[in-house]
């Protein structure tokens, strides 16, 4: 009994059920009315371990977080990082860390989730053999697969070994899968299922060795991996072995206290989640055997047991007698889904499949007699698992055929999320129904589905249910008459990429002729504003010579669109004058050039700093020095760098393979050829690219819009990454790419992102935002899924043939350069305003000046 | 042919007192949109602009939030059908008739009228 008079809570486990079970706890206010205690084995608190691969496509450890440090705090949580319980005292009803630190309970709450199992094979703790479960594994995979292998094989071909096989094959590894059973995913695909999706590993790179089981690691003489033998009789050479044939629930601190464990594990619970043998002790989440003999190796059921729970020891009604297996695979590229009853073990059931073996294909959905949708699995196209899944268990309004037809062949339906019943499950993970979301925006008012998000927790673990829920959310706000004004300003009443259709599809060349047809009804004939006239030049200029528009950013209309930087072809400075920025194409120059700009910097006075994007800024230009100073440098072979334009900036470099020891491609070639590739192009937002030598990284591309990551087999090619006040980092968009195929990949990404994104939106924000995110865009850009990669490719092709150089355009015509004088009365005399003190043997701004106004002019009289 | 164009040309004046016009540039040099900064004779800087049906604005040409004489290089715009232009420096609008800034109610910049002759 605890000394208090406050009864005591203990939970051992702090993984993602248990986590669940503390904020379940708080909502009931049972955090106010207990004492919590937590004891938590790993050396940080819970996190989210569905998304532990994404470890390696730049999620960081913090980023997988689950664990509000100020939520523990508030509800006056004690948590033990670090400190795992050792024994249970059921008796005296405490339990005994490691630490020492022993804590009486009222009432005990195993949440100890799983291990991983590894067969007992000869050699299986030897240097370079792992498991996949926890982020220190991830770590430990990682350095060994970094420094120390080039081949690493896993075992098991199930949902978790295809993950960390994808993993391997993202570190560079040749990589291998040995599954035991005759095919891969057997728990959730079927036998054509299985075939589709072989031939997607295999097409991705991966060697299947199915129907083999492992006899042996093989062990060198420094006592680390070598191979395999398999059950076959051949052997199989790597450098590193990851085990995923499965987990086991960890009961071993329940068997010690006696506590009734099932034949194949789990701690026997009954409906409540309560052990069978003490009513003073819950076990939830992977470590239970629930009441209908399952153990469950999901975190969605666990999460029902953590509610079911805490209403439990709130003696509020509840219970848990089963739960729902559906899984979508999260592995690169493969898109695998299984719901419901997957395998048809339904009496009578019926199957409709739809299998293509050619392009990897095979839709199978197990319908009742009575047409109840009973289950289904998808491979290689899993665009309609979160509608599917929710209609599991009642009537679909169309027919099956049509729901696994592939678009565009035959009768294919759209089934749209609002077909749905309030009752249907929408967030499997999170139990969220279709009605709940409606209620979160109906009563809620949440109006984004990052709000929605956060009060409904949908979406927020696996993730597979956001682009349902986004659809969800407009048709809803749209019913509830939420007038939500998406227009891109006080003149159009068209978001940017509805503008951006329009001027591509009519071939509208000039901003008046959109505004005065496309605007709203009251700007028409007017000015426009500064947030479209910018918006528009820059989707006239992204497209100039597809529709016929000059591409040059001075030219007639053209020029009054520009923000002001674009008008002076300079970044305007805070006195008035501006900086210059010529291109330097993957930061690699000559010293005769670099030498040409130190002596235009000298012969203009100006500051001169080298920036973050690898190249040199000079500062302190008069408006009318800066066709001197262009002169000077297009002379010298120098181009605009665009430093004023919302256009690509920098593709930076590290030295990789030429001088680098560790180099694996030349990245200085590859960053000079995508900067001359993609300058000049006119975004919604800046761009930024990279190109890192090999995976440490130097040129940081994966804080780029586009990056790309040398491998031994090519490249890696990142994106939507950011720095700047929201860093984000890069998505991994697809792996080991040729020369051609990265460029071709790039072109297609950067110009669907110019189509479709909003102004001023850089990649990272538009990822996120657009529904289905990035698995959508790889659908566009990678599968084609739209059918519009060739004009993307024919856009950018166009705009690289029609580039031309600015500041050389500019300074070659003398109506153009009309415009660089401070006064247009006295275009000999400089603006007084602008004027310079010295600092560090250089100039900087003279900001008295610009408090003080308007200096008299010298020798003219007072007025 | 150029010496055409500058004679049927129209003046661009501003008035900067009582009864001074004072002639700034021709009507020509003006792109729709885009403003021009003229520099009077007791130093002073007036921002001119026109619009597109071409009416003819001048404010002065500091900026009065950052210091600098930039407003004649902001982009130009239509507010409940009143054109104004946003300063390149923190984007503060300001009425082109009025010299209002449309921001912040206690700022306005000096006006000046504008006439082509
Ligand atoms: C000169 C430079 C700083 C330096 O001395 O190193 C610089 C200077 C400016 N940055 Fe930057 N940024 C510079 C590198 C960066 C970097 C580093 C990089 O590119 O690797 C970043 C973070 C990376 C990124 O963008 O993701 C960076 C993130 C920003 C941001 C924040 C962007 C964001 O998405 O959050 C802004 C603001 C904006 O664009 O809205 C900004 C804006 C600006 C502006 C344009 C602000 C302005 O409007 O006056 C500065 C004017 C430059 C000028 O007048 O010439 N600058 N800025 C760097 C020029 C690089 C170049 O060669 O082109
Ligand atoms: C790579 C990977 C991908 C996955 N993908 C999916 C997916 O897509 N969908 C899905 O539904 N599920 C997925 N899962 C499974 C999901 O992560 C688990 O179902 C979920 O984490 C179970 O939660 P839990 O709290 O029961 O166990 P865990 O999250 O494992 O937490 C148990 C915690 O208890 C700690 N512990 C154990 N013994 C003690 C002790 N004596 N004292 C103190 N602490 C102790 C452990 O260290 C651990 O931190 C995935 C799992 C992995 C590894
Ligand atoms: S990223 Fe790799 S190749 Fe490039 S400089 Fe760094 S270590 Fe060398
Ligand atoms: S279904 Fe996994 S987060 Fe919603």
């Amino acid at each position: 009994m605890s000394t208090d008079t406050t009864p005591t809570i203990v939970l051992v486990g702090h993984g993602m059920v248990g986590q669940r079970f503390l904020e379940a706890l708080a909502e009931r206010g049972l955090t106010a009315t207990h004492r919590v205690v937590v004891l938590c084995e790993e050396p940080r608190p819970a996190y989210d371990r569905v998304q532990l691969t994404s470890y390696f496509s730049g999620t960081t450890p913090d980023e997988l977080s689950m664990t509000d440090m100020e939520f523990i705090a508030t509800h006056g949580i004690e948590l033990h990082i670090g400190d795992p319980a050792e024994t249970i005292d059921r008796e005296g009803k405490t339990v005994t860390a490691r630490s020492g630190l022993t804590v009486a309970y009222d009432t005990l709450v195993l949440a100890t989730g799983s291990y991983p199992f590894v067969p007992p094979v000869p050699g299986k703790d030897a240097e370079g053999c792992f498991v996949y479960r926890t982020i220190e594994d991830l770590l430990a995979i990682e350095e060994y697969a970094k420094t120390k292998a080039t081949t690493g094989a896993v075992v098991g071909g199930g949902l978790l070994g295809l993950e960390a096989a994808g993993a391997l094959k993202g570190l560079g590894l040749n990589t291998h899968i040995v599954e035991f059973a005759p095919r891969l995913m057997p728990v959730q695909v079927d036998e054509g299922g299985g075939a589709a999706l072989l031939r997607t590993i295999e097409d991705m790179g991966l060697t299947v060795h199915t129907g083999t089981g492992t006899q042996e690691i093989v062990v060198g003489e420094d006592g680390s991996v070598t191979g395999m033998k398999l059950s076959d009789g051949s052997e199989l050479a790597t450098d590193m072995v990851v085990f995923s044939a499965g987990v086991r629930p960890r009961d071993q601190l329940a068997r010690d206290c006696g506590l009734a464990v099932g034949e194949r594990g789990g701690i026997t619970v009954d409906e409540q989640c309560r052990t069978v043998t003490d009513p003073h002790v819950f076990a939830i989440g992977e470590c239970a055997l629930a009441a209908d003999g399952r153990v469950y190796g999901l975190v969605a059921p666990g999460y029902e047991q953590a509610e079911t729970a805490a209403a439990t020891i709130a003696a509020d009604e509840a219970e848990f007698t089963g739960a729902d297996l559906s899984t979508k695979l999260k592995l690169l590229g493969v898109d695998v889904a299984s719901f419901g009853d997957a395998h048809g073990t339904t009496e009578d059931c019926l199957d409709v499949v739809y299998s293509d073996s050619r392009s990897g294909l095979y839709k199978k959905l197990v319908i009742g007699r009575d047409g109840t949708l009973l289950g289904g699995i998808l491979v290689g196209d899993a665009e309609a698992y979160g509608t599917l899944k929710a209609f599991t268990g009642s009537v679909p309004p169309v027919s099956p055929e049509s729901l696994v037809l592939p678009a565009g062949a035959g009768e294919s339906a759209q089934l749209g999320p609002t077909a749905l019943p309030d009752d249907a499950i929408i967030c499997s993970c999170n139990n969220v129904t279709k009605g709940t979301i409606r209620g979160a925006v109906t009563e809620h008012k949440c109006t984004t589905v990052p709000e929605v998000k956060k009060c409904t927790k949908a979406g927020t673990t696996c993730g597979s249910c956001v682009k349902v829920l986004g659809q969800l959310v407009d048709a809803e706000l749209e019913a509830s008459g939420v007038e939500v004004d998406k227009g891109l300003c006080g003149c159009f009443s068209q978001t940017r990429e509805e503008l951006y259709e329009i001027v591509l599809a009519l071939r509208i060349n000039t901003y008046q002729d959109l505004l005065d047809r496309y605007g709203r009804e009251e700007a028409r004939g007017g000015d426009g504003c500064e947030v479209c006239k910018p918006a528009v030049a820059s989707i006239i200029a992204s497209l100039a010579p597809t529709i016929g528009a000059s591409g040059y950013v001075l030219d007639g209309e053209q020029a009054a669109l520009q923000d002001s930087n674009d008008h002076f072809l300079a970044n305007l400075q805070k006195n008035g004058s501006y900086s210059v920025v010529p291109r330097i194409p993957g930061g690699e120059i000559t010293p005769e050039k670099l030498i040409v700009i130190g002596e235009i910097a000298r012969d203009f006075g100006l500051y001169t700093k080298i920036t973050g994007g690898q190249r040199i800024d000079l500062f302190g230009a008069r408006v009318e020095q800066l066709p001197l100073i262009w002169a000077r440098l297009v002379d010298a072979g120098f181009e605009s760098g665009h430093a004023y334009g919302k256009a690509l900036r920098t593709v930076k470099s590290c030295v990789g393979s030429t001088w680098c020891r560790y180099g694996v491609q030349d990245s200085v070639r590859m960053a000079i050829d995508l900067e001359l590739r993609y300058r000049g192009l006119r975004s919604p937002h800046k761009l930024k690219s990279a190109v890192s030598g090999c995976a440490r990284e130097c040129a940081e591309a994966q804080s780029k819009d586009f990056g790309v990551i040398a491998t031994a087999n090519g490249w890696n090619l990142y994106v939507g990454g950011n720095g700047g006040a929201t860093p984000r980092h890069a998505d991994l968009l697809a792996q080991d790419l040729s020369d051609a195929e990265l460029i071709r990949l790039i072109d297609r990404f950067l110009m669907f992102y110019i189509r479709t994104a909003d102004r001023l939106e850089r990649t990272s924000v538009w990822l996120e935002r657009i529904p289905g995110g990035l698995d959508h865009v790889r659908d566009v850009v990678v599968h084609d899924s739209l059918g519009i990669c060739d004009e993307l490719e024919a856009l950018m092709a166009a705009h690289v043939a029609n580039y031309r150089d600015e500041w050389a355009e500019t300074i070659n015509d003398p109506e153009k350069l009309a415009r660089f004088v401070s006064f247009v009365n006295a275009p000999d005399t400089p603006d007084p305003v602008v004027g310079f003190v010295p600092e560090r043997d250089q100039i900087k701004p003279d900001l008295p000046l610009l408090t003080i106004g308007t200096r008299p002019l010298e020798g003219s009289a007072q007025r | 042919m150029t010496l055409a164009l500058e004679t049927t040309d129209l003046k661009i004046e501003l008035r900067i007192d009582e009864d001074t016009w004072l002639p700034v540039c021709d009507m020509s040099t003006l792109t729709p949109g885009r403003g021009v900064a003229a520099l009077l004779p007791d130093g002073r800087q007036v921002a001119l602009f026109r619009d597109r049906s071409g009416r003819l604005y001048g404010i002065d040409n500091r900026d009065p939030f950052g210091g600098a004489a930039v407003l004649s290089r902001g982009l130009t715009g239509t507010h409940q059908g009143r054109a104004f232009v946003a300063s390149p420096l923190l984007k503060q609008r300001f009425d082109l008739e009025s010299g209002q800034c449309l921001d912040d109610e206690t700022v306005r910049v000096t006006a000046y009228e504008v006439r082509a002759a």
